[in-house]
Order: C-alpha cells, then sequence, then structure tokens
C-alpha cells in the first residue's frame, strides 16, 4: 500500500515538475527534480565548469610572453574571468548536492569530461586571438539559449558568463584584426592559426544531431533549447562574413552560400578525430589533466591549512558563544 | 533573459575597419597611458634623474607581476588563482604608467626600434632593454617556489612598497603622485592578503609552518637591498620628486614585525646576498634568474620588431 501511494505521489511530482517546464518556469534547488534529470545537470554543468579551468591552460601558456603590456593585461584578466567562471559553475553544481572537491577529484580521475577544443595545443600568440573570437563565439552559440535553461542556478550563472565570455570574443577579435594590419608574418600567423582551429572550433557543437545520444532528453526538459546541428550552422553563418571583414579564409573548399537554403553549406568536421580527441587521443589531453593534477596535488598542503587555521579559529571563539545565548546554537 | 545576448555576435562587425576602440572591453581603453595627464616635469627636477627613478619603480612591479602571474592556473585552490592574477594585474598596470613615465621624462632609455616600429615606448623599454638596462630590485627576481615562499615574499614586497608608495603620493611630481595615489589603495590590499595567509599558514599545520620558516630563509637574504639607496633615489628624494627608500625601513620593520609575532615567527638569521661587483638590481646587477625571465617575457615582442598587437 505505501509503496502505491508513494508511487501516486511521484507521479503528481513528476507532473508538477513537467508543468513547470512546460511554462519554461525555472527550476529552482529546493523544488523535488526526477533524479535522472538532477544526475544529467551535475553531468553538464561539471562538464562545463571542467572546461573554464581546463581553459585557462591553454592561453595561460601565452601569459608571460604577451608581446604588449595592453595584450598581457587583456589576457592575464580573460584567464582570470575563467577562473571565475569555473567558480559559479561549480558553485551552481553544489546546489545540485555534489561539492567542488568532489567535482574536481572526478576530473583528475577523467571521469568527468571537459570541452575536447582544449585538448589543441596554442602554437602562437595569434592563437589567443583566434580562441577568443572561434572558441568563445562557438561557446556563446552554445550558451547563450542555455541562460534560459530550466534549472534556475545554471541559468543564472548563464547570464553573468555570457556577457563576460562576449567580451572576450570581441576582445579575440580585435587582437586578430590588430594583427592583421600589421606585418606580413603577422597576417601569416593569423591565417595560420584560423587554418588550425576551424575545424575543433565546428565540433564543439557535438556530433551530428543524429548522433547525439543526449539531445532528445535534454531539449524535452529544457536543459537544451537547440540541437548540435542547428547551432554549428548559426555559427558558421555568422562567422563567415567575420572573415572576410578580416580578411582571412576558413580551411573548407565546400564552404559557399546556398541561396536556397539562405545559409552557409560547409564541409563536415573530422568526425574520427573527434572521437579519438574525446577519447583521450588528442595533442593535450594528458597534459592538460596532468597540470591540473599537479596543481590540486601542489595545494592540498595550503587547503589543509587554511582548514586547520579557520577550525582553530572557530575553536578559540567557542567559549565565548557559550556566554552568549543564541550564538553557536548550532554545533 | 532578452534576447539581447543572442546577438553578442552582431557588434563584432560594425566597427571593425574603425580605429576608435571604444567599443572593446576591459583594456583597450588607454592607448596612451598617460592621456590626460599634466606630463610637463616640475621645476628643479633633473628629468633624466626622474626617468632613471620612474625605471627603478615601473621595473619592480613589472618583474614582479611576470612572477606573479606565473601562478595562473597553478594556484593552490580558484581563490587564490584570482587574487594572485588581481595583485599581478595591478602591478601590471602600475608598470605601464611608470614605463611610460620614465620615456617621457627621458626619451634616450627607450630602446631604437626600426623606423616605422609602431612600438610604443613602454612597450619598448619593457621588451626590447637588455637585462643590464633593468633597474628593479633582485627581490623580484626568484621563482615563485611553493605558495608560502610566495606568501613571504609578497607580505615583504608589498609592505615595502605600500611604505613607498605612501610617501611617493605627495611628490612634485603630478604624474608620480597619481600612480602612487592609486597604487596605494591597490598595494594595500596585496599586504592585507599576504598578510592574513602569513598567519594562516604559521598557524594552521605542522607542515604549512614548517613551509613558512623553509620560505623566510630563502626571502629574507635579499631584504637588506630593498632599503639599499641608490644615487638616483638620493637625488629623486632631495627634489621633492621621489622617496629614499632608507628612510622606509623602520616603519617596514615595524610592520612586518606586527606579523610576525602574532605569528610566532622570527626574522631568519641568514646572511644578506652580497653585490655583484659593488652593484645590485638597481645598477643593473642582476640574479641569474633575470636573464630567463626576460628571455620568456620578451621573446614574441623581439620576434617582430615591427609587430602591432
Amino acid at each position: 500500500m505505501a509503496v502505491t501511494s508513494q508511487a501516486e505521489d511521484e507521479a503528481e511530482l513528476l507532473a508538477r515538475f513537467e508543468a513547470t517546464v512546460g511554462r519554461h518556469d525555472r527550476i529552482e534547488p529546493r523544488d523535488w527534480m526526477p533524479e535522472k534529470y538532477r544526475r544529467t545537470l551535475v553531468r553538464q554543468i561539471a562538464q562545463h565548469a571542467h572546461s573554464e579551468i581546463i581553459g585557462m591552460q591553454p592561453e595561460g601558456n601565452w601569459i608571460t610572453r604577451a608581446p604588449s603590456l595592453r595584450r598581457k593585461a587583456i589576457l592575464l584578466a580573460k584567464v582570470q574571468d575563467e577562473a571565475g567562471h569555473g567558480l559559479y559553475l561549480y558553485s551552481a553544481c553544489e546546489t545540485l548536492g555534489v561539492s567542488r572537491r568532489e567535482l574536481t577529484a572526478m576530473l583528475i580521475a577523467g571521469k568527468q569530461k571537459y570541452s575536447s577544443i582544449f585538448n589543441y595545443p596554442t602554437l602562437s600568440y595569434a592563437d589567443v586571438g583566434t580562441i577568443g573570437w572561434l572558441v568563445d563565439g562557438a561557446a556563446i552559440c552554445n550558451q547563450v539559449p542555455l541562460c534560459r535553461t530550466s534549472y534556475g542556478p545554471y541559468g543564472r550563472s548563464m547570464i553573468r558568463i555570457c556577457k563576460e565570455e562576449s567580451f572576450h570574443q570581441r576582445q579575440g577579435y580585435e587582437l586578430l584584426a590588430t594583427m592583421m594590419r600589421g606585418t606580413d608574418e603577422q597576417r601569416a600567423m593569423v591565417q595560420e592559426s584560423v587554418d588550425r582551429f576551424w575545424w575543433p572550433a565546428l565540433m564543439m557543437f557535438g556530433p551530428p544531431d543524429a548522433e547525439s545520444p543526449n539531445t532528445e532528453q535534454s531539449m524535452a526538459w529544457g536543459i537544451k533549447r537547440d540541437t548540435n546541428d542547428d547551432l554549428r550552422q548559426k555559427f558558421v553563418d555568422m562567422s563567415v562574413p567575420q572573415a572576410k571583414a578580416l580578411g582571412v579564409t576558413f580551411p573548407d573548399p565546400l564552404l559557399a552560400w546556398n541561396e536556397e537554403r539562405g545559409h552557409h553549406d560547409f564541409g563536415q568536421p573530422d568526425w574520427d578525430e573527434f572521437a579519438a580527441v574525446v577519447k583521450g587521443s588528442g595533442p593535450c589531453n594528458a597534459q592538460r589533466i596532468a597540470h591540473r593534477k599537479k596543481a590540486h596535488d601542489d595545494g592540498a598542503w595550503v587547503r589543509e591549512a587554511a582548514v586547520a587555521f579557520a577550525t582553530a579559529v572557530v575553536e578559540e571563539r567557542a567559549p565565548v558563544s557559550v556566554s552568549k545565548p543564541g550564538e553557536g546554537s548550532e554545533q | 533573459m532578452t534576447d539581447g545576448h543572442d546577438s553578442a555576435y552582431d557588434g563584432l562587425l560594425e566597427h571593425h575597419t574603425v580605429t576608435d576602440d571604444s567599443q572593446w572591453a576591459f583594456g583597450t581603453d588607454f592607448e596612451d597611458p598617460l592621456a590626460g595627464v599634466d606630463t610637463t616635469i616640475p621645476d628643479g627636477v633633473d628629468a633624466r634623474t626622474l626617468g632613471a627613478y620612474c625605471l627603478m619603480l615601473g621595473d619592480d612591479a613589472l618583474v614582479y607581476s611576470h612572477r606573479l602571474s606565473q601562478w595562473t592556473s597553478n594556484a593552490p585552490d580558484l581563490e587564490e588563482d584570482i587574487a594572485l592574477a588581481n595583485i599581478a594585474l595591478d602591478l601590471l598596470g602600475q608598470a605601464r604608467l611608470l614605463l611610460a613615465r620614465a620615456a617621457a621624462a627621458d626619451p634616450d632609455l627607450v630602446p631604437v626600434l626600426p623606423v616605422g616600429s609602431p612600438v610604443p615606448p613602454e612597450d619598448a623599454l619593457a621588451f626590447f632593454r637588455d637585462e643590464s638596462a633593468f633597474r628593479n630590485v633582485r627581490f623580484v627576481e626568484p621563482g615563485n617556489g611553493d605558495f608560502a615562499v610566495t606568501v613571504a615574499r609578497l607580505l615583504v614586497f608589498s609592505t615595502h612598497r605600500l611604505a613607498l608608495l605612501q610617501r611617493l603620493a605627495t611628490s612634485s611630481d603630478s604624474v608620480l603622485s597619481a600612480i602612487a595615489a592609486k597604487g596605494v589603495k591597490e598595494v594595500t590590499y596585496h599586504r592585507d592578503y599576504a598578510a592574513r595567509w602569513f598567519l594562516t599558514l604559521a598557524h594552521g599545520t605542522e607542515e604549512s609552518r614548517r613551509r613558512l620558516l623553509a620560505a623566510m630563509v630563502l626571502v629574507w637574504p635579499l631584504y637588506d637591498e630593498l632599503f639599499r639607496t641608490h644615487p638616483v633615489e638620493r637625488t629623486v628624494a632631495e627634489q621633492g620628486v621621489g622617496v629614499d627608500p632608507a628612510t622606509t625601513a623602520d616603519e617596514v620593520h615595524v610592520v612586518l614585525e606586527q606579523v610576525f609575532s602574532v605569528s610566532g615567527i622570527d626574522r631568519p638569521d641568514v646572511p644578506p646576498t652580497g653585490p655583484v661587483s659593488g652593484g645590485t638590481g638597481r645598477d643593473g646587477r642582476h640574479t641569474e634568474d633575470m636573464g630567463r625571465l626576460l628571455a620568456e617575457l620578451q621573446v614574441v615582442a623581439r620576434a617582430h620588431p615591427r609587430g602591432l598587437w
């Protein structure tokens, strides 16, 4: 009997949950949610948070070598923003009952993923601009719809993140535009960088819809709002005029305007390469995780010291709370 | 969520050929770092000496900013990553202004670049000077070491720099006084950050205390050099435009003593690092770390002396 009644309760909760999502209202941390919805969110938000943190590495690679003081300031501030984005997202994830410590452990153990784009190396200073323009650009295409995602804390984090990402994208584009007004060597550096990043940028939207296992359920739950292929098309359509204005080309012989469709036709990225990079065979997979692990391991004694110090301070204050009713009553 | 964010992209093309960069975000609105500031050299001040002095304070900030920026993506936690990047950014901003002031006061300081090079003078100073032309104290040069070494070095450096900038805020040079007034607010935070961590590590765990004590031994030998008066510093102090670092020694000692005593840490008994042929960092005689630091700092800029960034 009890089981039946529990099942009925759950059916009612589910109906209420689906109605909320159907109205495009937000689900908040206190609300009931299906366990699979919670797990899907944790997977997606954690992957996003990890991408911000791992994403600090390829650009951070150039901070000490930035060729002007102004560019150095812009780059340092940008990489710092990424750490901030990681913080908001880990916090959003914590509202679902998983701590930053647990998430970091899963990242380091390879149990959670981050965006595969960061498994490509940054080989010239132009890459800083290209990552801003194309990689942050693709990220914005993916992320803007998430500002309206059904889970409240995630959607609110995304609003702030998208604003900052659009600064980054403009800064990246501005770096490339400036370099294109520089020397022949600089123009060649920009083109070479764009050639290297174009296909990996297209891969950022994920596999073609026909092969994307999670898309359907995520769209039904309002976690995801556009399909991979739709977003990819949007990105290509937006990027082509920008490349023209910049004076660079994309390495795709099939890229052409299709009057009938009102969109650009374009070739497919090498999906075998995508699969290989996701599985760990990218140029920098091992390096990125080793770097993150080293920072985390090297910092362990500092975090332990901070906890020990904070605990000691609380214990020192404890006698005071005894003499003040109302304080320390929760201990 | 407004639809405005859907068009985050659209702004990209609107002004792409316009040289007015005001549409861009952080960091792009300071083409001329001294724009709008009265850069006249005050009466009775020797411009060359003023230039040399600005180089000293600018190089301290530039080199230390470089070191702190190396913590990015390597810090013990995200909060520390962000804080150390903040401090590096503040010092980078100070360096940019001070190097620009140095170049304006004495254009002969600026390395000669190929005709038509668009590199601005403050960048020419940062990226095209050889090691012996750098005037920073050696204190800021060594590698970061662990977090304890960074905290100990940052505490000493920011205590020293704050004492200096507070006095410099009354400089008769309006540019230096403005840079100092801004810097005081920034470095007050740097000192506070370092002092809090110093205390935390001192009273945290046995391990953190052991590391902090070891850090003090590493950092301390270069302490005395911070207060060694170079002839340029003596002259600018006499002219009312700069600060003789020796006059800050007592205050720095007292402030540090407060932190050390609550931390239960004594100054280590280690001999000071001696000069090289009678000279130290202010004379262009540096540590072995400095060459590699500059090689990294300057490599891209030097490969493109006509580059536009």
